[in-house]
């Protein structure tokens, strides 16, 4: 029985936080400290000719001024997109990029500084959208006498990326002339049609995977849907807009405070850029005044304060103004949705075709994972025998996209969730029930060879059912009113680390001091996720000893053990398991020591309350303090360290890397919703919501969590777009509190929530991740809700009134795209299923599923007779 | 006629005017330049850091601090026109070592995640229960309406108002 | 930190020296009240004043008096205007207007005069200076074209203040004060249908109070459209007032648009058919038809076009209905 691990109890930093003590990066000064400013770009793509900075520098005040030539090396999160640059050194690539910065006494000063630079630029023609990157112009875009820039010369974005690559392979004309032709790209089923223009110089990278015959899946279906949607980008709005602070000293050692999520990261790649050895660098990641997946990535004013303070050997500060922030982004990718799937009259799965179009705007950050994931985790909620993935992130002109809470997979989910409700429409099933009956098992292989462990959505469904009334109220409510439900899953950590190496990702130090206080020392961060307060809950629990007697100490890349960051709903799993394997070896310690001294055998020795006593005599023992005097004099200095490396996947397939996770977590949510006819105005006026947390090891934080996530999935459900004025010059619509609609307490809906605690084996103490996936189901549920209320379909994120009134007067009571852009994709890479026989593995490169020899019945399958039933699903224009 | 009360010209030497505010019951003389924001001169004269900033524009209420007992945005607030009001900021909430209920109740029940809003939000929520004791969930879903919070839906903030507000009619009672 | 240029900072002690120092300052001067509209667009370098003359200090521009109406203090506060038991007594609708105004924290920093006086707005505008750049600004401020209309000769900036339709539906009327002298016009007259050159007040001329006619014999109604009940600024307000007859027909209407130009849009038609009939679905239906066509929301706020001018219907069904229900 747990004592600590299982208790609802204040966050250990939660009254540095209440009192205003807690130092975010921004409340940092040092003496002779220098502020810093960036002049970023007014061009959405185009070169840069020439700066002069001679006025800016004879400023008085203004003691450093660098450009991209100061800082020329690229970097970016991961391996295959290191395409940044700090400052911009030959051509900018959106309206917010980095081009010189100012470090001056004052930060007024380093602004007035900006205004005295002159940069000429050359303009390129700005590429606005996933169908412009294509090489598609759409009309009302790329002419017209008033578009800035759309006059001027097309160039690829970027010079890498499989658009780049596929068409240097064609031995076209390279990235010369008006675009470069992408020919060699194999034709896929989908390449009906024109395919996509004269080329597709901005492609940053095509996928395209196949796990079963998915054909042969369709051909056993009692129908087929096929359906398009689009969820819109939107942003992490973390109210702590990014700061960071550089300290160089003679010693040749360089110190970075910043508020960054992964500081690890930060690390890496400002020993990258600034071309020293990363002994010499230590990072902190200050607390987070939220994150959100939006400070994951090593930022261009990292580097620029890092490579100032080298410079002028004073401290330099940056703060982000809250534009900059949206400049930043990293945010959900707009993506564009066409999902076909086959099913049997009880509702089960018997094919998937999913295919995805990511808006990347202009760098990689992380979205080659961003794509794979979009694709990845379709399989594990609902059995799915046979699947095929084919995903296309294109580079755009607007603020990189990445990782936001959910990374990649909301999107799919909205399609997912959606389509099935329009299945269980089709076949008169009850949503909830139809999903109950094909559920994946605990403990099982999905087609793209994702191990499923603990699986709790079963549970989760039942319980926000009952809670919600839903089967006296789904199709029941009166006109305008109306309930639906959705379900997901996230993964509980990535399986792999963001660069290939073999070590751990996560460590932890345990230092028992002789007062009986424990340091604990780990490189995650606390965003205000807790993740302190869970390695101070797993200690204590371990040690027997209040959580409050624990210092934390998180976030320094010189006394903390590699921590990867907080990401991916990473770190309570994996910094969890470390500190609990570091506060065994040290409880294995104290315990040996303890039990000569009791004489009782040491797998007697309890910890407990403050105490180490003898189980069977619990009046014999010693305080915990006592206790660690009497195993320091025995052993001396007690430090023990954990560390935790994920299992490995299944998967050996190219792409396999993606959608892994020691855990996956599972969520149902029911929305209510009130629709208001005359203006399409959806409100919502409550939420259940079920998660599969494994075991939650704080209920108070990980509700918190929940109800975080479904603050977040209403906002995107209802209001909040990350979009830009294409025709003039891609600037963007929102950069602002004010015009990014975040919802206040007045758009906040009641919410009911219900921890499922199904403990996985993977997990400490059974526990999985919680602050992403109850995100998923939130979106859409509000759209099935939506249906239930006025029967209209709204394809597309957010529902905002105009989309949902639209659809009420539509002929086909649907509001979302109507197309999708027909493209030649790739030969997919084949991988046999578990239920195939397959081993993990893709069969070489041309062999087709007919060209196997044997093939064997897919699982539930046999022989069905496709032309039973007429299929309805439209298939899009 | 009488002349102006203040009349500072920035363009002096002295651009600087030396100001006594009164921030959490205290009297600070502080020098600054008359375009200074009360926010600017807390975080970076005073370094009273608690006090948080996330638009400067008046667009999400994290900066908000009391101007005798009303909440008011610091960054569109001049600090000068601060002199002879009573500030009040996050750091002035506790009474010595004894947090304010709403700041043990926040702790309790999980209201701060980043905590980054939460001085705001603290300040609203100490305004609203100073001048009505029992607020319905309503009048607190009104009275926060200014201040967003990214983490945590709010609910848990509203939780821990009404658990401050009962213990503090308690002790009042 | 987005900081404020900087500006001499003059604080009279009457508004007999605020008009008298703005006039001898001249153009390079701006009052400022509350702040919450001027610092913000300071901020962003719309409006760079090299002197700013602070008028939060004057007790003249605060009060609400009754004489007959009630007389409301340029300066008061907004949350002051909102719960005074008078206003909302006699004037709910207008308390609900300024009730609705941003947030409950800045409605304690701004003013109705303020508020009255707010500049319009435009997603092409309110932006920062290097924002602005980039799309070679806007002829609001640095630039020569309205990009929401770019043939347009004119600015389509918003007027945006909630206080506006409901005052110039209601007949309210404002004092206007300068060195040259006082005059009093209705608050309808003070506007103008341009986004730069929205107000008909003479930029020495301060706004110094707001008189309400006298309450009781008519009722009024104001209703916003916006994103969220918080924060935002209105992309459609409906005010309706109407004066009824002993028999039940309307005697006397005006219904006034906001948020979809550059001024507050008197409905005259509206006018005309509500008098002399009695406010029935039909006829709602009618004047609902009447305000839509002069409605001209362009793409500079928050929505698509199309749908908030599809809301006008809407909205006049719903403020209208106000005024039935409560006869």
């Amino acid at each position: 029985m747990t004592r600590v691990v299982g208790t609802s109890r204040p966050k250990v930093d939660a009254h540095a936080k209440v009192t205003g003590q807690t130092l975010f990066a921004d409340d940092l000064f040092l003496p002779r400290m220098l502020h810093c400013k960036i002049l970023r770009a007014t061009h959405p793509h185009a070169r840069i000719l020439s700066i002069d900075a001679s006025r800016a520098m004879s400023l008085p005040g203004v003691k450093a001024v660098i450009t991209g030539k100061d800082v020329p090396i690229r970097f970016g999160i991961l391996p295959v997109s290191q395409d940044e640059e700090a400052l911009c050194v030959e051509k900018v690539r959106f309206v917010g990029d980095p081009v010189v910065a100012v470090a001056a006494v004052e930060e007024e000063i380093a602004e007035a500084a900006l205004d005295l630079i002159d940069v000429v630029y050359e303009p390129l023609r700005p590429v606005g959208s996933i169908e412009a990157a294509l090489g598609i112009e759409q009309d009302g875009h790329g002419h017209g006498g008033h578009v800035l820039d759309a006059a001027a010369p097309r160039r690829p974005i970027h010079d890498y990326g499989d658009g780049v690559r596929l068409a240097a392979v064609a031995g076209g004309d390279g990235a010369g002339g008006d675009g470069v032709r992408l020919a060699a790209v194999a034709g896929g089923d989908g390449a009906d049609g024109d395919g996509a223009g004269s080329g597709h110089p901005d492609i940053h990278k095509l996928i395209a995977l196949e796990f079963g015959d998915v054909e042969a899946g369709f051909a056993e279906a009692d129908g087929v849907r096929e359906d398009v949607f689009f969820y819109q980008g939107s942003t992490h709005l973390p109210m702590e807009q990014h700061a960071a602070l550089a300290q160089a000293t003679p010693d040749g050692k360089l110190t970075v405070w910043t508020s960054s999520q992964t500081p690890h990261y930060v690390h890496r790649a400002l020993a990258r850029v600034l071309e020293m050895p990363p002994a010499r660098i230590r990072v902190f990641a200050t607390p987070n005044g939220g994150g959100f997946g939006g400070k994951s990535d090593p930022f261009s004013h990292e580097i620029v304060v890092a490579k100032l303070a080298l410079l002028t050997g004073r401290p330099v500060k940056i703060c982000l103004t809250r534009q900059e922030v949206f400049y930043c982004h990293r945010g959900r990718h707009p993506v564009l949705m066409w999902v076909k799937t086959g099913y049997r009259k009880d509702g089960g799965i018997t094919g998937m075709h999913f295919r995805s179009w990511l808006d990347g705007g202009a760098y990689g950050s992380y979205g080659v994972a961003s794509a794979y994931y979009t694709g990845a985790l379709q399989t594990v909620t609902y059995h799915v025998p046979r699947y095929k993935f084919e995903g296309v992130r294109v580079f755009t002109n607007k603020p990189p996209c990445g990782p936001k809470r959910g990374h990649g997979t909301p999107q799919p989910r909205y399609a997912l969730e959606v389509q099935l409700d329009k299945i269980a429409e089709e076949l008169g099933l009850d949503p909830a029930e139809m999903r109950l009956r094909h559920l994946v098992p605990a403990n099982s292989t999905t087609a793209n060879w994702l191990r499923v462990g603990s699986m709790g959505l079963g549970e989760c469904i039942r319980k926000v059912v009952e809670a919600s009334g839903w089967k006296a109220r789904f199709r029941k409510l009166p006109h305008g009113k109306g309930i639906g439900l959705a379900c997901s899953s996230y993964l509980t950590g990535a399986g792999l680390p963001i660069y290939w190496n073999a070590m751990p990702h996560s460590g932890v130090i345990v230092k028992l001091d002789r007062g009986g206080g424990v340091a604990v020392l780990c490189g995650s961060v606390d965003i205000g996720q807790g993740s302190d307060s869970v390695l101070a809950y797993v200690v204590a629990e371990v040690l027997g000893i209040d959580p409050f007697d624990i210092r934390v100490h998180t976030g320094d890349t010189d006394l903390t053990p590699i921590d990867l960051g907080s990401y991916s709903s990473r770190v309570t799993l994996m910094t969890g398991k470390a500190a609990l394997q570091a506060a065994e070896r040290a409880r294995e310690i104290v315990a040996t020591s303890a039990a000569k001294k009791l004489e009782a055998p040491v797998e007697r020795i309890v910890f407990a309350e403050g105490r180490v006593f003898d189980a069977q005599d619990p009046d014999r023992g010693l305080a915990f303090d006592e206790a660690v005097r009497l195993a320091e004099a025995e052993n001396g200095t007690i430090a023990c360290t954990g560390s935790y490396t994920p299992p490995r996947g299944a998967g050996r397939y190219r792409g396999a890397g993606v959608g892994p996770s020691p855990a996956y977590s599972y969520s149902a949510a029911v929305a209510e919703v009130e629709v208001d006819t005359e203006t399409g105005i959806v409100t919502v006026p409550k939420v259940w919501i079920a998660h599969d947390v494994g075991k939650a090891i704080n209920p108070l934080i990980a509700i918190g969590q929940v109800e975080g996530s479904v603050y977040m999935g209403l906002g995107e459900a209802l209001m909040e777009e990350m979009d830009y004025r294409e025709n003039r010059n891609v600037v963007h619509r929102q950069p602002s509190m004010l015009e990014y609609k975040s919802p206040t307490t007045h758009e906040m809906c009641d919410i009911e929530t219900f921890l499922i605690e199904d403990p996985d084996p993977n997990g400490p103490f059974g526990a999985k991740e919680c602050g992403q996936g109850p995100l998923l189901p939130i979106p859409p549920a509000v759209a099935n809700a939506v249906y239930d209320a006025v029967g209209v379909r709204v394809d597309e994120v957010p529902l905002s009134p105009s989309r949902v009134l639209k659809a009420l007067k539509s002929g086909e009571k649907r509001y979302g795209p109507e197309r999708v852009p027909a493209m030649a994709w790739p030969e997919p890479i084949r991988v046999p299923t578990p239920w195939e026989g397959g081993n993990g593995e893709a069969l070489p490169e041309g062999v087709g599923w007919g060209e196997r020899g044997e093939k064997e019945a897919p699982l539930g399958g046999g022989a069905r007779e496709a032309a039973a039933v007429p299929k309805r699903g439209r298939r899009p224009r | 006629m009488a002349e102006p009360l203040l009349q500072i010209d920035p363009r002096r030497e002295d651009e600087k005017i030396l100001l006594t505010l009164r921030v959490n019951g205290e009297d600070l003389p502080v020098a600054f330049a008359t375009h200074e924001t009360l926010l600017e001169v807390l975080r970076e004269d005073l370094r009273l850091t608690g006090t948080k900033h996330g638009c400067e524009l008046g667009e999400c209420g994290t900066c908000t601090v009391l101007m005798d007992g009303r909440p008011v945005l610091s960054c569109l607030a001049l600090a000068l026109e601060a002199a002879g009001h009573e500030v009040t900021t996050v750091e002035g909430l506790a009474e010595g070592s004894r947090l304010h209920p709403l700041q043990e109740a926040f702790a309790e029940l999980g209201a701060a995640q980043c905590g980054y809003c939460t001085p705001g939000i603290l300040l609203a929520a100490k305004a609203l229960l100073d001048s009505e004791p029992s607020p319905s969930r309503e009048r607190i879903v009104a009275a926060l309406a200014g201040n967003l919070c990214r983490c945590t839906g709010y609910l848990k903030i509203y939780e821990a108002v009404e658990l401050a507000a009962e213990r503090m009619r308690g002790v009042a009672a | 930190m987005m900081r404020l240029p900087r500006f001499r900072y003059l604080a009279p002690a009457s508004v007999e020296e605020a008009v008298r120092l703005k006039a001898d300052a001249g153009p390079a001067a701006m009052y400022v009240a509350g702040g919450t509209d001027l610092y913000p667009n300071m901020k962003r370098r719309h409006q760079t004043p090299a002197v700013v003359i602070a008028l939060r200090g004057l007790r003249e521009l605060k009060g609400v008096t009754a004489n007959g109406g009630v007389t409301i203090g340029a300066g008061e506060i907004l949350n002051d205007v909102a719960a005074n038991p008078r206003i909302r007594a006699g004037y709910p609708a207008l308390a609900h207007a300024v009730e609705s105004i941003s947030t409950p924290i800045l409605r304690n920093m701004g003013t109705l005069g303020g508020n009255c006086l707010l500049d319009t707005r435009c997603t092409y505008y309110n932006q920062n200076y290097d924002w602005r750049k980039a799309i070679d600004f806007c002829m609001k401020r640095d630039g020569t074209i309205c990009w929401v209309a770019p043939a347009s000769p004119r600015c389509w900036a918003v007027q945006s203040s909630d206080s506006a339709p409901v005052l110039s539906a209601i007949g309210a009327r404002v004092t206007l004060r300068s060195a040259k002298g006082e005059r009093t016009i209705p608050a309808a007259d003070l506007y103008k249908d341009d986004g730069i050159d929205y107000l008909t007040k003479d930029p020495d001329e301060l706004l110094t109070a707001i008189h309400l006619p006298p309450a009781g014999a008519w009722r009024a109604s104001y209703r916003k459209l916006r994103r969220r009940d918080a924060f935002d600024f209105p992309v459609l307000g409906v005010a309706a007032w109407a004066r009824f007859n002993p028999d039940g027909t309307v005697a006397d209407a005006r219904v006034v648009l906001g948020g979809v130009g550059s001024h507050p849009i008197p409905i005259e038609a509206a006018a005309e058919l509500l008098r002399g009939r009695r406010l029935e679905p039909e006829l709602i239906r009618e004047v609902a038809d009447a305000c839509f066509r002069p409605a001209r929301p362009l793409d500079n706020t928050d929505f698509t076009l199309s749908w908030r001018k599809e809301m006008v219907r809407p909205f006049v069904t719903r403020t209208l209905g106000d005024l039935s229900a409560r006869a």
